[in-house]
């Protein structure tokens, strides 16, 4: 462990990266972003699940700094009288948990086809990238919104929106993760012809074991790229699709129901409740893409062509 | 006497964020009109960054950072971009080294002569297009007229080449830059391009500057020399005499390496190591960690660009001693 | 070349099979074709009579078959809640969202090539550091999200531009367009702006790399050489060449901003494909559902198929990386 950080504090990676302003921001932001959402039980003022905080008397509050605003709520109230700040930290916890829960799932599953399909050839290859390729050929919002409307008539409205989070995790999982196998895929085959593989084949090490362990590793570098720009794709299709109607419910809202619930009260001048979770929401987004750039930038001589 | 073309001192410059980088270190020579000039190195000793600092289009970072260059009385590296313009193409003209990359590929050739005409006179398209078509016999393009309508990709290299060299040729210029022209040929080819741009040169009067790394391609066309090494011209004269009787180490050694010189089946002699990059020029003289005579002076102390006969040679090396007859100035 | 352009549409017609069978799985299985027929107020038993009468408790190939035989014959059901052919309400809705992307596509054009250009010309530019910074930013921008700014500004505040609806439309052999009223036009502003606002920064960046590659080639170095005015440069010589990639690649944008109209036409209530989508998602409306899938799967496979044999004819290496 001791010997990993010292080869991470001499690395290429820390040395640019103590170059660049935008990515040192960028990390810092995120991290802010990542401890308010995942401890947003702690960070949040009041806790907007618990009806016992609701009072419908409250509703459309503005920020506070406005005139008719209320020093208690910060950030202003939404519809149902809930405290926006709490709203959205809650909202940021949830947009997180499924943006990543959505990559580690695509990751895996694009990850295990990628390996098999470039590793293994033939048959096996043809069949997993044809259908890649068929998923592909259609933009992933529109597959996710696909999927989401089928779940959401399969399982009724009630049960959907119970399930809301694994469902989306799901959801999202199954619209991106070619582009996953398809990168993974791209790499293997450019690692396989290698003269550590053939050695590892020559001293007699199953295939599987040189799958995962000796050709796996080094397809890490192009996964850990596209990952960081999954997050924030993965954000992005969860905030549509609730923006849709088709995610969180507005019971417990993401940032994308935060701002469908706020959209609707636009028009009555009630704009912080849409633009405030906006702004959190672009916020993650951008950072992450910011950093995503960055490190496709560092790490580029080692990717391969997909 | 004013010559046609005077380099002199030129210095370029790469703006790089580490500092500055010296690409071209102080050189002179001239050129008058109708004269071949054969400008010879290894590759990365600045012969072609000269070639495109003459008509100041050198690509960024790199700059001219000091020194001049007069054509015709006026000095280029001052001259406003548009009045760089009227010269570029116009009176220099240049050909670059590999023709499939020179013209562009969504243009027709007979566009790509027109407009260079068109640029520097006021012309109509037919009475151009009249002009590419004379060129175009010139340069031995068979059915000259079915081909201004064609595209780049429907010409084989030498094709391609000639036409390169028809458009550097269709305003008259007063002298060609030529870098490289055959390098990037068909070795059978290489001869016939360097026999047309030659015997071109000489009926039009033209001055040619000739950068290359071939000696022998030097030799026969040209009438002087200047041998460069790590952005300097360590020797330069009369093409015949450099060849025949090179004085500069450097030189000896180019000399050497060349095939013809030698005895069936005998090793190639090569210059033992390679030319530094501009990053870690040694100092004293650039040549000495290669150099069979070098010395503690050529260690320490650069070498002064001198005459050392009557007959405009001049050699950068302490070690070669001007000829007793010259006396000490 | 025949035998590639045979391979590629037999593939074409496996993905539609592939998309039918979805269809109609989601329609076997969720769908409810009785209460599509005739309402919830009917007895178990007539139900029953009524199922068999239809065949659904035929077999699930036979079912199919007779799906894909109608389907074919371009009878994609009866939306229930329309009490219309399904496809009939499409096409219907069509021209709406087809307006709204090609208005798009047009802004796109208009707004990228201009400042794509300049930008790659002139790289250190204030005005280029800011466009690049700028499409950052824009590219972590929701669409919905533009589109509800939009509205609060022009809209809200400035009451300058109508924030829903298409407008005054004029009826062309069936075709609704609100491109010839002054009325349909306002209407298409914003939501052309925020779907093409989706696309803009890639655009713009695409054409800034791709010119900025072009002015580095020994082609444009030439043209210098030969003491071309600096306008014919970039914008005949260096141009031409940046249009061809970029070209390629708006293609296959355009399609992914059909997905976007989802989106724009929820934010603008703009009545077009993808709001009639959502809206039988919230009625159930399994056929239309259905339907809808199955028009959009085949558009996207067929403008898929026609790009690649275009491409194969204009580029025979394509033709051989595609065999392997």
């Amino acid at each position: 462990m001791k010997r990993t950080w010292r080869r991470f504090k001499a690395s290429y990676l820390l040395f640019s990266f103590k170059q660049d302003k935008t990515a040192i921001f960028s990390l810092a932001v995120l991290l802010v972003l990542l401890v308010t959402g995942l401890l947003a039980p702690v960070f949040s003022p009041y806790d907007p699940y618990d009806p016992a905080n609701i009072d419908i008397m409250n509703s459309e509050l503005p920020p506070s700094w406005t005139e008719n605003g209320e020093a208690a709520f910060l950030l202003g109230t939404d519809i149902q009288g809930r405290d926006l700040l709490s709203t959205m930290i809650y909202g940021l916890r949830l947009s997180i948990l499924i943006g990543c829960g959505a990559v580690i799932l695509q990751g895996c599953l694009g990850v295990v086809v990628g390996l098999l399909a470039g590793y293994l050839g033939g048959k096996i290859d043809a069949v997993l990238m044809r259908i890649a390729d068929i998923q592909l050929s259609f933009p992933y919002l529109m597959v996710a919104i696909f999927i989401s409307a089928i779940f959401q008539l399969a399982f009724g409205i009630g049960r959907y929106e119970d399930l809301a989070v694994p469902l989306l995790i799901v959801i999202i999982g199954l619209a991106e993760w070619p582009v996953y196998a398809r990168t993974v895929r791209a790499a293997v085959m450019g690692e396989k012809n290698k003269e550590y593989v053939e050695a590892a084949r020559v001293i007699g090490l199953n295939r599987w074991r040189i799958m995962f362990r000796h050709v796996l590793p080094n397809t890490m570098t192009s996964v850990l790229v596209i990952s960081t720009i999954q997050v924030a794709n993965a954000v992005m299709s969860e905030a549509a699709l609730s923006f849709l109607g088709l995610g969180m419910p507005v019971t417990k809202p993401s940032l994308g129901s935060l701002i469908r619930s706020g959209f609707e009260y636009i028009f009555s001048g009630s704009w912080w409740i849409t633009l405030f979770p906006g702004i959190f929401l672009v916020l993650l987004v951008l950072v992450i893409n910011l950093l995503g750039d960055w490190l496709r930038d560092v790490l580029n001589p080692k990717l391969y062509k997909g | 006497m004013s010559h046609l073309l005077e380099v002199n001192d030129l210095e370029v410059k790469f703006g790089l964020r580490q500092g500055d980088l010296t690409a071209i270190n102080g050189i002179s020579f001239n050129l008058d009109k109708g004269e071949r000039m054969g400008l010879v190195g290894e590759s990365g000793a600045g012969k072609s960054v000269t070639g495109f600092a003459i008509i100041n289009l050198i690509s960024k970072p790199g700059f001219i950072s000091g020194g001049r260059v007069i054509f015709n009385g006026q000095d280029l590296a001052a001259l406003s971009e548009e009045a760089m313009r009227e010269i570029r193409g116009n009176h220099i003209s240049m050909i670059f080294q590999d023709p499939m990359m020179t013209l562009n590929p969504v243009l027709t050739i007979g566009t790509q002569m027109v407009e260079t005409l068109q640029a520097h006179r006021r012309i109509t398209r037919p009475e151009a297009e009249a002009i590419a078509l004379e060129k175009l016999k010139k340069v031995q393009i068979p059915s000259p007229e079915k081909r201004l309508a064609q595209y780049p990709h429907e010409f084989s290299g030498g094709m391609r080449q000639r036409i390169v060299i028809a458009i550097a040729l269709i305003t008259d210029p007063e002298i060609i830059i030529a870098d490289e022209p055959t390098t990037a040929l068909d070795v059978t080819i290489q001869a016939e391009i360097m026999d047309l741009l030659q015997q071109l040169c000489e009926s039009e009067d033209t001055g040619l500057i000739l950068i290359t790394h071939d000696l022998g391609v030097v030799s026969q066309v040209t009438e002087k020399i200047a041998v460069m090494y790590a952005g300097k011209i360590v020797e330069s004269g009369l093409t015949d005499r450099v060849v025949n009787n090179p004085k500069h180490p450097y030189t000896q050694g180019l000399i050497k390496a060349l095939p013809g010189s030698l005895q069936p089946g005998a090793r190639l002699n090569q210059i033992p190591g390679m030319m530094p990059t501009l990053t870690d020029i040694p100092p004293g003289c650039a040549f000495n960690p290669r150099c069979p005579l070098c010395e503690t002076i050529c260690r320490n102390q650069e070498p002064p660009f001198i005459p050392v006969d009557h007959l405009t040679r001049m050699v950068a090396c302490h070690m070669v001693k001007p000829d007793p007859s010259m006396g000490t100035r | 070349m025949f035998a590639f352009v045979v391979r590629r549409i037999t593939q074409a017609l496996f993905v539609m099979l592939i998309i039918s069978l979805v269809g109609f799985s989601i329609k076997n299985k969720i769908g409810d074709p009785i209460r599509d027929l005739v309402g919830e107020r009917v007895t178990p038993a007539e139900r029953e009579l009524l199922r068999d009468k239809l065949g659904l408790n035929d077999p699930f190939v036979t079912q199919y078959l007779r799906f894909a035989k109608n389907a074919v014959q371009g009878d994609l059901g009866v939306s229930f809640f329309h009490k219309k052919p399904a496809l009939a309400v499409i096409a219907a809705k069509a021209p709406a969202t087809l307006e709204l992307v090609f208005g798009a596509a047009l802004i796109i054009i208009f707004i990228s090539l201009p400042i794509g250009v300049f930008s790659a010309i002139y790289p250190r530019s204030a005005f280029s550091r800011f466009t690049m910074a700028f499409s950052t930013l824009g590219v972590s921008v929701p669409v919905f999200l533009t589109a509800i700014v939009l509205i609060y500004i022009f809209s809200v505040e400035l009451n300058w531009l109508p924030s829903y609806g298409r407008g005054e439309t004029v009826s062309l052999g069936g075709w609704d367009s609100g491109l010839f009223t002054v009325d349909g036009i306002m209407h298409l502003i914003l939501p052309c702006f925020s779907l093409a606002s989706i696309m803009l920064p890639l655009f713009i960046r695409l054409i800034r790399s791709e010119m900025m590659e072009v002015l580095e080639t020994e082609y444009i170095k030439f043209a210098w050489a030969k003491g071309l005015h600096r306008k014919r440069i970039w914008f005949i010589h260096a141009f031409k060449n940046t249009l061809l990639p970029v070209i390629t690649v708006f293609g296959v944008q355009i399609g992914i901003m059909f997905a976007f109209t989802i989106l724009t036409e929820t934010v603008f209530q703009w009545q077009g494909m993808g709001f009639m989508f959502l809206e039988a998602v919230e009625r159930s409306d399994i056929s239309l559902l259905v339907a809808y899938l199955m028009v959009v799967g085949a558009v996207f496979v067929v403008v898929n198929t026609v790009v690649d044999i275009i491409y194969g004819l204009v580029n025979p290496t394509i033709r051989i990386a595609g065999r392997k």
